[in-house]
């Protein structure tokens, strides 16, 4: 099908959104024409859910206009969105366990008699999943089923409602592989019968598999739009990270020193029981930066709370500076001389309405001098916050303030601040820059090349290639729980990142150079 | 020993009414994810208004619509303090059974006749008599059921509606959702501020009924505290019963008895303190709070809704 | 037009003074619009009031006494709110500290010591609380059972098994009927200060100022914020929850049974009908207008013990319902829940015809 010769389905122009202290999109276009596919590309905090929610009426944009079939539309509500035939599968799922998959279908709409007849709307809902390849029992309870199956209730919930365009928040991240398999049939099968997608991702691969046409944001901002068939995953991961060189960072050469931490062959699950991390191994040194390339949600989550002791590995062996430290809970991780800078700085780096002192001590509270014999000492912790907002440049009316009151990158500079403190033997830091602005992305890098020249080890966890060609000594490209190569920074090629990122192993990559070079000779 | 066991079902009857129909109000409160635990205190202003309202007026029925209203009144400064303020349910919930005592108490001393010195209590009022129905009500055992009052039948009919409503129409779907998971139900579009209120409301109003139902039928009359604790039977009620309005019958009558049983051991001066036949409702719900909660897959069909006293805001990022 | 709430900026640190103050002040106001319905001047009510309450040395006394309970529970209640554990259980554990400092008074002073009996009916009421309170604590926190529901329903059990006790096996054989304990020995007599204020009082006191110093000044009680404040930090930063939350609940329910105990052997010196008046409740309301500090409970429970005994003066002097005073106190209630939104919130109200841009706010 070629998507440019069929109609303009859905037109967003200009579209602006603000949040307190955070722009998640701004004057996005989209267009989606009828019967295709199109992927809506971005690293997370690129915009692309919220670009959605404005779409289905969960929010509401500051600016901008929504265009369904030609007409100017206003989508306040979700009923709006779904009168429009717009339907979302979210990536947490819309569903209530505790009813049945007939119930959720039909949950809120309005067309729906007083008393609904639910044998008849489960004898649609069977001959719309024969239709559709959706197989679920409309009478099953949705707490019986599987993820793969829940996600097919929340597409039927969409098709039954007579979506015509439909939105797909991240859907593969919950599916094994033959889930996805079969999410890509039933897909098909909706856009030959002329209904419309938009699939958001953050793999490339996806993209390319899934989609006729891709839309890459990047910090809220429509970086491109490309025909699938025209384009390479390279091209994409480079839109999709590449960032102007901000800054250049000094880093000095340094040999690393001793082992500070050593993973060997570690298995671990995710909360849902999926299979996370695979028979991971790796090494950081002390005086190293270690990067780990790849998209989110590849098992870097579960990578640093497996380290930080958040969560037990199924399998393997974790040696910090040669202890045995598997199994440990937090508090042994932390004696350990593990830092952790989070990647969910509110929800876990900190307490909002405890004051930035009091965050300032969460690691040091107990020992000395901070505290001695169980008692804290109000009067050296004032002296210790007010030596580390110095020496950090915490821009902060009084170290009383509450945490919550302070900017982004002040919260962020509150925690490693503290992180950095504590640490002395491992840091682990988690996007550490991620949504930061220029100055405060600065500051995070040297801070980190600061503990470097200290010989503190560091495992450093980003999307952004730029940062990790920066300022890391080693680079590691995780996919799917495992790890495809480890280069070192000076070698890295954003192309081969790229494709590593996609899936594919550093030995088959080095090899089809061998090839080609092989080739060429000839 | 037969005529003993139909008084003391007919007992059970007449005490388990007002608590039908509070703890039905309440299930559906708590289905919308609102937890009022100014059941107490709503009983009270109601049976207080009620009867004075009845007392003054000669007319019955305005008492009870009377306790309906205060009932709807209380239901909606709940709903107001945990909808639109996200106050504290339980801080919210506890203020108005606060409240709620002490101005019954306040009224119950100011609205009486001159002549009783303002009190209402020790005076008598109108009063919603048994209407025996012939035949019936003499078949022994079987027979207490229809030697009763007109809103102890009608509750065997409301008591099925209620269930039927819940969980078989489109109204009663969109207020499970409400309770289990408001994010879903407003992405599905149902307003869930809309009802949250409206059934914070309607089981005020029904708590209220039951509330007036002690002042107006059961007692009747009024006397301070009336209600005896029952508005705190009404919140173990609700989670004895699973959140299930047919259930809530069993509850009802279940703990209705042991009143009844209660007064007809001291009667015969039998040796099983009534302390303990009282305590059994609590314990058992605690029990059963318990096991469902700790037997996982009991929990995932049953239990508390999921968003039970957890406010919710549109747009809260 | 229309309005949506939002979360400040900042917060507004003059709310938090000014909605404690305008709750009491409003409550004041709805409470004489009330009186004046049913034809009573408020003015001279509350003067009544006011001198019913502070008027003489033994008013202060009945204030005094009626505000230890509820300075005891508040705190207890505070303790436990402080970590987002909706204790309402005070009562009971107040009610399971007065059998156990009635049972140990009872039967306790001819085998033990006679300077041992009254330190060790306050000890026995406290761990008495503790259990009572413990048991939801671990219920919760092992098994993840709703807390308030536990701990309302332990109310009951407590309430009634006083209650089969001084009907039953406890009753004072030779107290014609009356329903209630033998009156205790005198070495189980808690000391009085002045009037029938009771060493209770000077508990209170000191609970306070070490429950302060414990949330301000030591490991576990900056342990115990954190919890409070976001759990999932606290996980991440090595602190044990469940653990904390139980033993932070065990002394939630001894400071709770510590008044019961106090009461028992400070006021009635038996145990009997009237022990549970809903100290435990009110109790709730206190630690809430306290903004849950150790410190400020003192001062809210004196201020509510007032408008209760304010209530029963009135009743004595102007023949007026006593229940006056607890209406007043529902009532403060009522804008306080309303206004501590907007310390946190502001009301935003937004125009369709303005271009959202230029949207002007309203404080409210």
């Amino acid at each position: 099908m070629n998507p440019q010769s069929s109609k303009i389905i859905l037109e967003m122009r200009g579209i602006t959104k603000h949040f307190p202290g955070v722009i998640a999109n701004s004057g996005v276009d989209l267009t989606l024409f009828d019967g295709e596919v199109l992927a809506l590309l971005g690293e997370n905090g690129a915009g692309k859910s919220t670009l959605m929610n404005i779409l289905i009426g969960l929010y509401r944009q500051d600016d901008g206009e929504i265009y369904v079939r030609g007409e100017p539309v206003q989508i306040n509500f979700p009923s709006d969105a779904a009168e429009l035939g717009i339907g979302m599968v979210h990536q947490n799922f819309m569903l209530i366990p505790r009813m049945t998959v007939a119930e959720n279908i039909v949950l809120g709409m309005t067309s729906l008699p007083f008393v609904p007849d639910m044998r008849k709307i489960s004898n649609r809902i069977r001959a719309l999943s024969e239709q559709y390849r959706l197989k679920v029992d409309p009478n099953a309870y949705v707490w019986q089923l599987t993820v793969g199956e829940q996600q097919r209730v929340e597409i039927l919930k969409m098709v039954y409602r007579g979506a015509e365009i439909l939105i797909l928040d991240e859907p593969t991240a919950v599916l094994t592989p033959q889930e996805s398999l079969e999410l890509h049939d039933v897909l098909k099968v909706m856009t030959s019968e002329g209904k419309s997608a938009i699939f958001i991702t953050h793999k490339m691969d996806e993209v390319m598999v899934f989609s006729e046409r891709v839309a890459v944001l990047q910090n809220g901002k429509l970086k491109a739009t490309l025909k699938t068939s025209e384009t390479t995953p390279q091209e994409l991961a480079r839109l999709m990270v590449g960032r102007n060189v901000l800054f250049r960072l000094e880093k000095e050469m340094q040999e690393p020193g001793e082992t500070v931490i050593e993973l060997c062959h570690i298995s671990a699950k995710d909360d849902k029981g999926l299979s996370a991390l695979e028979d991971l191994s790796m090494v950081v040194r002390a005086g190293e930066i270690f990067g780990i390339a790849g998209v989110a949600g590849n098992g870097q989550d579960q990578l640093a709370e497996v380290i930080t002791g958040l969560r037990k590995p199924t399998e393997g062996k974790i040696l910090i500076a040669d202890r045995d430290c598997t199994g440990k809970d937090p508090l042994g991780m932390i004696k350990a001389g593990i830092s952790f800078i989070p990647a969910d700085r509110i929800g876990m780096g900190i307490a909002g309405n405890m004051d930035i002192s009091e965050n300032l001590i969460m690691k040091g509270y107990r020992d000395e001098p901070l505290s001695s014999k169980g008692f804290i000492r109000p009067n050296r912790i004032i002296d210790f916050a007010k030596r580390l907002i110095d020496s950090f440049r915490i821009a902060t009316p009084t170290p009383k303030t509450r945490v919550k009151f302070l900017s982004g990158g002040n919260i962020q500079k509150t925690i490693l601040a503290r992180e950095i403190d504590a640490c002395n033997n491992l840091l682990v830091a988690m996007y550490p820059s991620r949504g930061l602005d220029v100055g405060a992305t600065e500051t995070v890098r040297n801070l980190l090349l600061e503990q470097r020249s200290k010989g503190i080890g560091i495992l450093l966890i980003s999307e952004d290639l730029d940062e990790l060609t920066s300022i890391a000594d080693r680079i590691a490209v995780m996919f799917e729980g495992k790890i495809m190569g480890t280069i070192k920074s000076e070698d890295a090629d954003i192309e081969m990142m790229g494709l590593m990122m996609a899936g594919i192993p550093l030995e088959e990559l080095t090899n089809d150079v061998f090839e080609k070079s092989e080739s060429s000779t000839e | 020993m037969i005529p003993l066991i139909t008084t003391i079902l007919a007992i059970t009857l007449r005490a388990g009414t007002s608590l039908v129909y509070a703890t039905i109000g309440e299930i559906y409160t708590e289905n919308s994810g609102i937890l009022n635990l100014g059941v107490e205190g709503t009983m009270l202003l109601s049976a207080a208004s009620g009867f004075a309202v009845a007392y003054h007026s000669g007319y019955l029925w305005l008492g009870f619509l009377v306790g309906v209203i205060v009932g709807g009144l209380l239901g909606a400064l709940h709903a107001f303090l945990s909808v639109t303020m996200r106050a504290n349910q339980v801080v919210s919930g506890l203020s108005i059974t606060l409240f709620g005592t002490g101005l019954a108490s306040f009224l119950g001393q100011r609205l009486g006749p001159k002549e009783n010195s303002f009190n209402l209590a020790g005076i008598s009022g109108p009063r919603l008599i048994a209407q025996p129905i012939p035949v019936l009500s003499n078949v022994p055992i079987l027979g207490a059921l229809f030697n009763q009052d007109i809103l102890t039948y009608a509750a065997y009919l409301i008591v099925p509606l209620a269930w039927y409503f819940l969980y078989k129409t489109k109204n009663g779907l969109n207020l499970r959702a409400v309770g289990e998971n408001p994010i879903t139900a407003e992405a599905m579009g149902i307003n869930v501020v809309k009802t949250r209120y409206l059934y914070t409301i309607i089981g005020g109003m029904l708590i209220g009924l039951g509330g007036a139902h002690l002042s107006l039928s059961y007692t009747p009359g009024w006397t301070d505290n009336i209600t005896g604790g029952r508005g705190w039977i009404v919140i173990a009620l609700v989670i004895f019963a699973m959140w299930n309005p047919a259930r809530a019958v069993f509850g009802a009558i279940l703990f209705g008895g042991i009143n009844a049983i209660q007064f007809r051991l001291q009667a015969i001066g039998a040796t099983i303190p009534s302390s303990f036949l009282n305590m059994f409702p609590y314990l058992a719900t605690i029990l059963v709070l318990v096991v469902m909660t700790w037997w996982e897959t009991l929990s995932k069909r049953l239990g508390a809704p999921a968003a039970l006293s957890v406010s919710y805001m549109r747009e809260d990022k | 037009m229309r309005m949506v709430i939002e979360k400040r900026k900042s917060v507004s640190r003059k709310a938090i003074y000014i909605v404690p103050i305008a709750s009491f002040v409003s409550a004041l106001i709805l409470g004489s619009i009330l009186l004046l319905i049913t034809g009573v001047n408020p003015i001279t009510t509350y003067a009544a009031m006011i001198k019913g309450a502070f008027g003489s040395m033994h008013a202060l006394s009945e204030t005094l006494v009626k505000a230890t309970p509820l300075m005891l529970t508040g705190l207890g209640v505070a303790i436990a709110f402080r970590m987002r554990f909706w204790n309402i259980g005070a009562e009971g554990q107040f009610v399971f500290g007065g059998i156990a400092g009635a049972g140990i008074a009872l039967f306790f002073s001819e085998i033990i010591p006679s300077w041992l009996v009254l330190p060790m009916a306050l000890v026995g009421g406290m761990l008495a609380g503790a259990l009572w309170a413990g048991i939801p604590a671990a219920l919760n926190a092992y098994l993840g059972i709703n807390e308030s529901l536990t701990t309302l329903m332990l109310n009951y059990v407590a309430v009634l098994f006083a209650s089969y006790l001084y009907y039953g096996p406890w009753r004072d054989p030779l107290g014609f009927g009356f329903p209630g304990t033998a009156r205790f020995p005198e070495e189980a007599w808690l000391p009085r200060i002045f009037g029938r204020v009771h060493f209770g009082m000077i508990f209170a006191l000191i609970a306070a100022l070490i429950l302060w110093f414990i949330l301000n000044r030591t490991r576990w009680g900056f342990e115990l914020k954190v919890i409070g404040e976001n759990k999932t930090t606290a996980k991440y930063l090595g602190i044990k929850i469940s653990k904390n939350i139980v033993v932070a609940l065990l002394l939630s329910g001894a400071i709770s049974g510590l008044g019961g105990a106090s009461e028992v052997t400070g006021i009635s010196r038996r145990l009997q009908a009237g022990l549970a008046v809903g100290h435990g409740y009110t109790a709730i309301i206190v630690a809430w207008l306290a903004q849950l500090n150790p410190i400020a409970v003192i001062f809210v429970a004196i201020m509510m013990a007032a408008l209760l005994v304010g209530g029963d003066q009135v009743q004595i002097t102007m023949g007026l319902p006593a229940a006056v005073g607890l209406v007043l106190q529902g009532l403060i209630l009522f804008p306080m829940l309303a206004g501590s939104l907007f310390t946190e919130y502001r009301l935003k109200i937004i125009r369709p015809d303005t271009p959202p841009s230029k949207e002007r706010e309203s404080e409210a």
